[in-house]
């Protein structure tokens, strides 16, 4: 140690080690290997595998955790199965009561698991201490209110049943949290794995449910790697899956889960954008790169990895940012004064040598700080690849490193431009004083969280989430909880029936001659960009009624009528632009010029076998519910978060933009008006693929469509076979959201076909669905399904 | 890119090193600062700036956490907050006496005991300087001879500054040939108010010329000026009008010094060092009571400017009370007992 004297003249910080030996000691107690949390009993693997788990900022083995077994998986899913009926039965305050337990012993545990977390992942103490933490406790305490909340304010739902929950490495405790608190507080039983990297704050957590006396078998905790979470993703007693990981694994869920009728939530990668306006604050947006970029050493996946900056301020921006990276502190995380700790192993280390070194190749200008680094453990400077194209490698793929890319724009369009091409869309950061900039560019950012003038903050209140292949779903927040409660609706279905999927018939089709006057020839065509026209193919196959009589021809759509067809919604964007109100107009006068045509879609209906009671109230009901969601058009509204004092969060309702709407072979006429209306109310453009055994209702409708001043593009109609032409829609990268109405047996085809761009499929029964039946197939339930959630932190003071 | 310590430590030792036992300059502990030679007034400099609130206070609630500095190593950060402090008495009851105490207190700030136990008693510190009102300057000047402890004096209408111009710069020069060797000006708030640029620029500029060979130290009363952005364009004025040091606030205002401002200030001085080369001094005042205050501001200086920040020719700390408890800190870092009061002097 130096003297007094010695260190007035350097005025170095020295060490400030946090203590850590109660960690220690408890690690060593667990010395023998950790064990599964299953059923409320502590578990080996039925295997008898294990693997060890690694302290990175010291290169050892600090523990040795069970390896889960398809059969460990099996015993956790039948113990959450097991505590489920009680769980979800018991009063809400009652849940309320133990997760509050859960977030006082939290707190009285707050440095301990501090402690652990640090040891295990390699992040700052002081991130663990002032962030991971506090924010678990917030967390388990939010949710302690929704439990006490659910059964008054969100009625008419319930738990779904067993949650499979797999968590990474990046937050261990906090990504927990995330899971099982809503999770817990909807009336769910979960299995969670930790990442294989870091279990042991997710076992401590065991413990904690121990301690606090939690039922068994309402939370289970399963250590392993991959081919455990694929045992959880894969047994059929799991009804929901929440995944929070790299956008890789979430494909491979996606792919694995399809068909199965699991709900699904994903929260993967992002490249997100940190655009600075020349009039912001520039130190003030220097350090929200530092918290952006070099916060948890870059391993957070909605880092600001991309930074936008105006061109006539980068070079002064950029010197900035330069001489802040040189005050950085990387090392030794448990040491107080740390401000970057280890990479979370070697391989990851690895990783991301290997794409700066690609970068460098690829002609990147790189800076990185010449703090000294630690001789043993995975750790990694402060970098900055400066003048990035966005062509280069490191401009593109996520990094999931303390490694940030710079690039300039001219104008706002551009800067936006810049942000939004990616394929990811989870966050976004926006530096400008101008409340008007900052504002406009929020609405234009396809991202699921934008913060103005900020960067990385977090609450349990308000929605965490993304657009795009960043993941769909959100957690936090009312909408968080929502994706643990399944709408009681959306339970009651109408008995199966035998519904064989049809085939269309294109040779002509064998008819009498007619000896008076014929009818004229009618031509249904399909209808793409506000116009008919003709099948790609050149095909049109004959519609019959039951009883086999022709009643016309439908065009045989295929890939390339889809692709029009979405091109064509693609471009008509005014629509999403419009405000609720003019969106509304367009709907009412939709149900004006049904009503003044209301006979003959009724006698539409009757040709295809409706009796004349179904066929006019089949039209009726067609009407009401293009009001109730002209109705809602200017009312869905977002929501303002109670996050944090002086942070305005707001949650938006967007829409999706393009959707691929599959209707139901029922209810021609209804089911396709149930979700037309819901999506292009809110602001969607469509590609309807109707019924495909009586679709000319449909392509009447588009008269309806073209003397009700909807744009053209916003609804777009092709016929044909509905596997075929929705296989397109859902493997089409261009297509943000699809509903799929049809038996299930055909979901597995979809869901699979849709990891392309991950774009969020709600598959349901539409062939057991009752469509006159308000409770069941309207309802705002349908409109959430038609947007997703945009969250903007705007801080203020002045 | 890194700073490296050494080098710094190098060119700028703690003043007390080189304190001459002469007095005839009450300047001499400058000798390291060159003066901040000032600009012509660059309204595009500061005109569009912004400043988030937020924002900097994200940064100031961070900081504390970010960085900490234990044992040997606070003792020390102590011993040089204590070397930057202006030992303050600004009362209306102030008499030679009570002046008198205050010098002797800045002679000897820590017990010799201490000092000796910190290792540091061939060159026992001592505070930075002594503030105190113009009519003050003559029995401090008296009580603190041959210390080589400057004496500020606070003028120009302390602490509203809104005198008349000829009697706030008379009050400049009165203090001065008392033997004041630092001048801790106050600006006219009012010209901030209603961003009077010019004026603002053109009073601190004679009041400058009145300091002579003293220093001129700048009290932006960042209380009064409420916003960020003001406070910047403040600093800046301030600076380029040939300040030697900005000084956030007189201690009578409803807010005194916080982090906030201070990094605001930091921030400002070093855009001017970037465009001007000069270096500028920062003095925070009024609300500094502990130690853990000190620590703080510290840490802000040395993360925000560097090492050369560190030291009394660059950075002071105008506070009265927290000298007793850095003392009581420095007497548990010895003992290992917790300290009481009454065991140090009194200032």
């Amino acid at each position: 140690m130096p003297t007094v004297k010695e260190i007035l003249n350097t005025m170095d910080y020295g060490p400030a080690p946090e203590a850590d030996s109660p960690v220690r000691e408890w690690l060593d107690h667990h010395r023998d290997g950790f064990r599964h949390y299953i059923g409320g009993d502590f578990v080996a693997s039925s295997g008898g595998g294990t693997f060890s788990v690694a302290n990175p900022a010291r290169g050892e083995i600090h523990a040795t955790v069970a390896e889960g077994t398809a059969k460990d998986v099996d015993e956790a899913v039948k113990a959450a199965a097991a505590a489920f009926p009680a769980w979800s039965a018991l009063p809400g305050h009652v849940r309320a009561r133990y997760l509050y337990a859960i977030a006082r012993h939290v707190q009285k545990r707050e440095r301990f698991l501090s402690v652990l977390e640090t040891l295990d992942n390699g992040k700052p103490i002081r991130e663990s201490r002032d962030i991971d933490i506090p924010l678990v406790a917030r967390h388990f305490y939010y949710h302690a209110g929704w439990a006490e909340l659910i059964e008054t304010d969100i009625p008419d739902h319930s738990p779904i049943g067993v949650c499979g929950q797999i968590i990474p490495w990046n937050f261990p405790l906090l990504m927990l949290a995330w899971k099982i608190a809503p999770a817990l507080a909807a009336g769910n039983t979960v299995v969670l794995k930790p990442a294989e990297f870091t279990p042991l704050t997710a076992l401590a957590f065991a413990e904690i449910c121990s301690e606090i006396g939690l039922p068994p078998g309402v939370v289970n905790i399963v250590t392993g790697d991959g081919a455990t979470g694929a045992a959880i993703v894969a047994h059929p007693s799991v009804k929901k899956i929440a995944f929070t990981g790299s956008t890789d694994v979430g494909r491979i869920i996606r792919k694995a889960t399809a068909g199965s009728g699991k709900k699904l939530s994903l929260e993967l990668g992002g490249k997100s954008p940190f655009i600075v306006f020349e009039d912001a604050d520039m130190d003030g947006a220097v350090e929200g790169v530092v918290d952006a970029i070099w916060f948890n050493q870059g391993q957070v996946c909605c880092a600001g990895s991309r930074l936008v900056i105006q061109e006539g301020i980068s070079t002064r921006f950029l010197e900035k940012l330069r001489r802040r990276m040189a005050t950085m502190r990387v090392g030794d995380p448990l040491d107080k004064s740390i401000d970057m700790g280890a990479i979370v192993d070697p391989i990851q280390l690895a990783r991301i040598e290997d794409l700066v070194q690609q970068g460098v190749a690829e002609g990147g200008t790189l800076w990185q700080s010449d703090c000294e680094l630690p001789s043993t453990g995975s750790f990694y400077p402060p970098s900055l690849f400066v003048n990035a194209e966005p062509a280069s490698t490191v401009a593109d793929v996520e990094i999931f490193g303390p490694v940030a890319v710079a690039m300039t724009f001219r104008t706002p369009e551009e800067a936006v431009q810049l942000a939004n091409h990616t394929r990811y869309g989870l966050a976004a950061s926006v530096w400008t004083e101008n409340i008007d900039l900052a504002l406009d560019t929020a609405s234009q950012i396809k991202a699921g969280v934008l913060w103005i003038n900020s960067t990385n903050l977090f609450d349990a209140a308000a929605g965490f989430g993304g657009y795009r292949e960043s993941g769909f779903g959100r957690e936090g927040g009312r909408e968080g909880l929502l994706e643990y409660l399944v709408p009681n609706a959306e339970r009651s279905l109408l008995p199966a029936h035998s519904a064989s999927t049809p085939k269309l018939d294109a040779a002509p089709h064998l008819g009498k001659s007619v000896l008076s006057v014929p009818d004229i020839d009618r031509t249904a065509k399909l209808y793409i960009g506000g116009k008919q026209s003709r099948p790609d193919g050149g095909y049109s196959w004959t519609v019959t009624a039951p009883d086999g009589t022709a009643l016309g021809e439908a065009g045989l759509g295929n890939r390339k009528d889809i692709r029009n067809a979405v091109e064509a919604a693609a471009k008509a964007k005014g629509w999403s632009g419009q405000a609720g109100h003019n969106r509304a107009q367009v709907l009412y006068f939709m149900a004006e010029n049904l009503s003044a045509r209301a006979s003959e879609f009724t006698d539409r209906l009757r040709s295809a076998g409706h009796s004349k009671e179904v066929a006019t109230s089949e039209v009726e009901t067609s009407l009401r519910r293009m009001f109730y969601y002209a109705a809602w058009a200017d009312k869905f509204d977002g929501r303002v978060h109670a996050t944090r004092s002086r942070h305005l969060t707001v949650a938006l309702h967007e829409p999706f933009g393009v959707m691929g709407l599959v209707c139901p072979d029922e209810a021609p006429l209804l089911g396709m008006v149930s979700m037309v209306l819901p999506a292009i109310a809110m602001g969607n453009r469509v590609v309807v693929v109707p019924s495909s055994t009586q679709p000319l209702s449909a392509t009447d409708f588009y008269q309806i469509l073209d003397t009700s001043d909807v744009p053209g593009g916003v609804v777009n109609i092709v016929t044909g076979a509905r596997t075929e032409v929705s296989k397109t829609l859902a493997d089409h990268d261009d297509v943000d959201a699809l509903w799929y109405a049809a038996p299930r047996a055909e979901w597995a085809a979809i869901e699979a076909a849709s990891t392309g761009n991950l774009k969020p499929v709600w598959t349901f029964e539409g062939d057991r669905t009752d469509w006159s039946s308000n409770a069941a197939a309207q309802g705002a339930r349908f409109l959430r399904r038609a947007t997703q959630i945009k969250t903007i932190w705007v801080p203020y003071g002045e | 890119m890194k700073t490296s310590p050494k080098k710094s430590a190098s060119s700028s030792k703690p003043a007390v090193d080189d304190a001459p036992s002469k007095i005839s300059l009450p300047a001499l502990t400058h000798a390291h600062h060159t003066r901040n030679a000032g600009t012509a007034l660059q309204l595009d400099w500061f005109e569009t700036v912004q400043v988030n609130l937020s924002a900097t206070e994200r940064r100031t609630a961070t900081l504390g956490g970010r960085r900490t500095v234990k044992k040997t190593y606070q003792a020390a950060w102590l011993v040089k907050a204590l070397q930057c402090i202006d030992l303050t008495t600004l009362a209306g009851d102030d008499t030679p006496g009570r002046v008198h105490r205050l010098a002797a207190k800045a002679r000897r700030p820590i017990r010799a005991d201490i000092v000796e136990a910190l290792g540091l008693s061939d060159a026992p510190p001592t505070v930075g300087a002594v503030c105190v009102y113009p009519t003050m300057v003559g029995p401090a000047v008296k009580a603190l001879e041959g210390s080589g402890i400057p004496v500020a004096s606070v003028a120009t209408g302390f602490p509203t500054g809104l005198t008349p111009l000829d009697q706030r710069l008379a009050e400049i020069r009165y203090a001065v040939d008392m033997g004041a060797g630092e001048i801790d000006i106050v600006i006219n708030r009012s010209q901030v108010l209603r961003q009077e640029w010019t004026a603002l620029y053109d009073e601190i500029c004679a009041m400058r010329e009145a300091c002579g060979p003293a220093h001129l130290k700048a009290i932006l009363g960042t209380g009064d000026l409420r916003t960020l952005r003001s406070v910047y364009k403040a600093s800046m004025v301030a600076m380029m009008a040939g300040s030697d040091f900005i000084k956030t606030s007189t201690g009578k205002e409803d807010v005194n010094a916080t982090l906030p401002v201070s990094l605001t200030m930091l921030r400002a001085l070093r855009d001017y060092g970037d465009l001007t080369g000069e270096k500028v001094g920062f003095k925070p005042a009024g609300g500094l009571k502990t130690a853990k205050d000190a620590m703080n501001w510290l840490i802000l200086m040395k993360e925000e400017l560097g090492r050369e920040w560190l030291e009394p020719n660059l950075f002071r700390i105008g506070a009265s009370s927290m000298l007793a408890d850095i003392e009581r800190q420095l007497e548990h870092f010895v003992t290992g007992r917790y300290a009481s009061a009454s065991h140090h002097a009194l200032a």
